[in-house]
């Protein structure tokens, strides 16, 4: 065996109901299940004895051997079992005083194990207070909107103009890209199936109606909720961290002025404009895909898409694109305003202003098909 | 009128079921500059929050000027919140606004100072504080220690009775952070202003402490109270003259 392997010997003299532990070798990042059971194993099987550890050759230790004395002194304690440790080098038993030494408790925060209908009657509560809060919110909000609109609003235009450009030009690439990608697959896909009809020319007209309709405010929705909606959240949740919230409201200031408003207006300006957009981008992807694959005729195309396009469709599209930019400045501000006082919680105020985002969008898209359908839209 | 400005009756502070003070009572002096101390997590800032109106208390009531901040209408609650200024931990200045626009933030909205006077006032507060010429600088340009005392100037853009501290010195150099009791010390003694502050800093506790309170974790309450040199000669337990010591028990007395 070599000389610096880590060694628990245990004897026992039992005429003077005495245990000799004796430690040698080298006991750094020591994990020796079986030495450390068999002295268990020996501290349970004798109780009331005197145990002595000797350390003579002891090589070097870390914080292994100290958890392994640990547990002896706990078990020792246990099993009323007399403990000298006295022989061990004194920086080990300097550390294991440290280690007993600790005397508080954690804060009387009592975890108190409640039955169903408890957690149910608190989940039911929680539901009710933060639905109140949303709705608080939502509220301020309008009352900052018509603060706004008799002037009397504490807010800096240049925050307005920052959000606007923010939500605007800089986002108008990426929308423009990503619907003209989703009419060249709308396009695709309708022309498997209008082609074994002969009938591929009316991929125009599906292009046209999906996006007008649509598709381009929900791109765009899904878009800017990621983009800006997640920022928003981000902004005004690290602000939270900083304690910026705390001395806007310490000053009187209203968060839904200060903050809130002018990220609202720019989305409901900037979001019916991105739909418009990509309403366009979209029929030219569809365009692209007909009339260079699918060799429809130019004004063939142009004539189908012009056939289809309806002005109410199209209105009711940029209508969504408004709600839209609605929902998603109210989850992003929302979110940002509510989150707690830690670096990861602007992290999560950010994935739950997108997720609650996109949801609403989809909630709020069904109610209004269902209305519009009713009045005969 | 008494000379109390805040006057806290019965207090609990905490959150939801999660009671850290219970029903403490105290009262700040006009003009003094009282301190709160007590260890890492015993609900100091928590109480602060209380104090400045942020946050509602689990129980009891905080009077400022013998008006009730707790049960106060909300624009009654607005114009009490205001007579105090807040230092808070981090500055916390507004990080897209330069350090002119966030002290004149608080001059805007309350008051009907023309651009030019408000202009005047934010290059004086900036004075005050030592921060003079820095009025275009934006937070991030700037070091902690100023980072503090900008935020002190935007506390004390509108003239207020009261400023409050939560760890002024915290993250400060030692040098830095004298300079800043000194400065408030010098706000106490030349505007008259009430001061409560937040701190741990054994140097300040004693330089500039005229009261205080000890909170204890595990009383939930308050453990010693009075002017913190004459805690630290009579301590009224063993708690408190460790934290005054440090725990050395062979620690020099103030002067
Ligand atoms: N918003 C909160 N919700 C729940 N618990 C909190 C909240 N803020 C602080 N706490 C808890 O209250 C305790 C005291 O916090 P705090 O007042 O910041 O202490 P101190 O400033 O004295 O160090 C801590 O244990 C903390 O976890
Ligand atoms: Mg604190």
């Amino acid at each position: 065996m070599h000389n610096n392997t880590p060694h628990i010997t245990c004897t026992r003299d039992a005429a003077h109901k005495k245990i000799l532990v004796t430690l040698s070798g080298c006991f750094c990042r020591f994990d020796d299940q079986n030495q450390k059971q068999a002295l268990h194993q020996m501290v349970t099987d004798n109780p009331h004895n005197t145990i002595i550890v000797h350390s003579d050759h002891l090589e070097s230790w870390d914080s292994s051997l100290v958890i392994v004395l640990t547990s002896l002194i706990q078990t020792a304690q246990q099993q009323k079992v007399k403990l000298d440790l006295s022989r061990l080098p004194k920086d080990l038993n300097a550390l294991l005083t440290l280690v007993f030494a600790v005397n508080r408790h954690p804060p009387t925060a009592k975890i108190i194990q409640s039955d169903f209908l408890t957690r149910l009657g608190k989940a039911g509560i929680n539901c009710y207070q933060s639905t109140r809060q949303g709705l608080n919110f939502i509220t301020d909000t309008l009352v900052s909107f018509g603060r706004m609109m008799t002037g009397r609003v504490v807010s800096r235009p240049i925050d307005f103009w920052f959000a606007l450009e923010d939500s605007g030009p800089k986002a108008v690439g990426i929308v423009a890209l990503i619907s003209f990608m989703v009419g060249l697959i709308l396009a695709f896909v309708g022309a498997i199936q209008l082609q074994t009809f002969g009938a591929q020319i009316y991929v125009a007209s599906l292009v046209t109606i999906a996006m007008t309709r649509i598709m381009g405010a929900i791109m765009c929705g899904v878009i800017m909720a990621g983009r800006t909606g997640a920022s928003y959240a981000a902004a005004i949740g690290t602000m939270q961290v900083n304690e910026e919230l705390d001395a806007l409201k310490t000053m009187g200031i209203p968060i839904t002025d200060f903050l809130v408003l002018p990220r609202f207006v720019a989305l409901i300006v900037t979001m019916p404009l991105l739909t418009l957009l990509a309403d366009f981008a979209g029929m030219l992807g569809g365009a692209f895909v007909g009339i260079s694959m699918l060799d429809i005729a130019p004004q063939e195309y142009l004539k189908y898409s012009v056939n289809a396009f309806n002005i109410t469709n199209f209105l009711v599209g940029i209508f969504h694109g408004f709600v839209f930019g609605i929902v998603i400045a109210l989850c992003g501000c929302y979110y940002g305003a509510t989150a707690g006082r830690t670096a990861d919680s602007v992290g999560v105020a950010a994935t739950k202003a997108v997720v609650s985002a996109i949801v609403w969008m989809i909630v709020l898209t069904g109610i209004i098909t269902v209305i519009f359908k009713v009045i005969g839209i | 009128m008494t000379d109390n400005k805040i006057t806290v009756k019965n207090l609990s502070v905490g959150y939801g079921s999660f009671v850290l003070l219970k029903n403490i009572s105290f009262d700040v002096k006009r003009g003094s500059v009282f301190i709160i101390m007590g260890g890492s997590g015993c609900g100091k800032s928590s109480l602060l929050r209380v104090l400045t109106g942020l946050n509602a208390p689990l129980g009891g009531s905080v009077w400022i000027d013998g008006k009730n901040l707790t049960t106060a209408p909300e624009a009654e609650k607005n114009a009490l919140m205001r007579r105090g200024g807040i230092l808070y931990q981090s500055g916390a200045l507004f990080s897209s606004m330069t350090l002119a626009e966030n002290i004149a933030l608080p001059l805007q909205q309350y008051t009907d100072y023309s651009p030019a006077a408000v202009k005047e006032l934010v290059s004086l507060k900036l004075n005050l504080v030592g921060l003079a010429g820095f009025e275009d600088f934006y937070p991030a340009e700037i070091s902690g220690g100023m980072k503090k005392r900008a935020g002190l100037a935007r506390a004390l853009a509108l003239d207020p009775d009261i400023v409050y501290f939560d760890e002024p010195s915290a993250g400060l150099d030692p040098i830095s952070s004298k300079h800043l009791d000194d400065l408030i010390l010098n706000i106490s003694e030349t505007l008259g202003t009430t001061i409560v502050i937040v701190t741990h800093e054994l140097a300040s506790i004693f330089s500039i402490g005229t009261d205080s309170i000890f909170l204890d974790a595990d009383a939930h309450g308050i453990t010693a109270r009075g002017n913190p040199k004459e805690l630290l000669k009579n301590p009224p337990n063993k708690i408190v003259f460790d934290f005054l010591t440090r725990g050395d028990p062979h620690a020099q007395k103030p002067e």
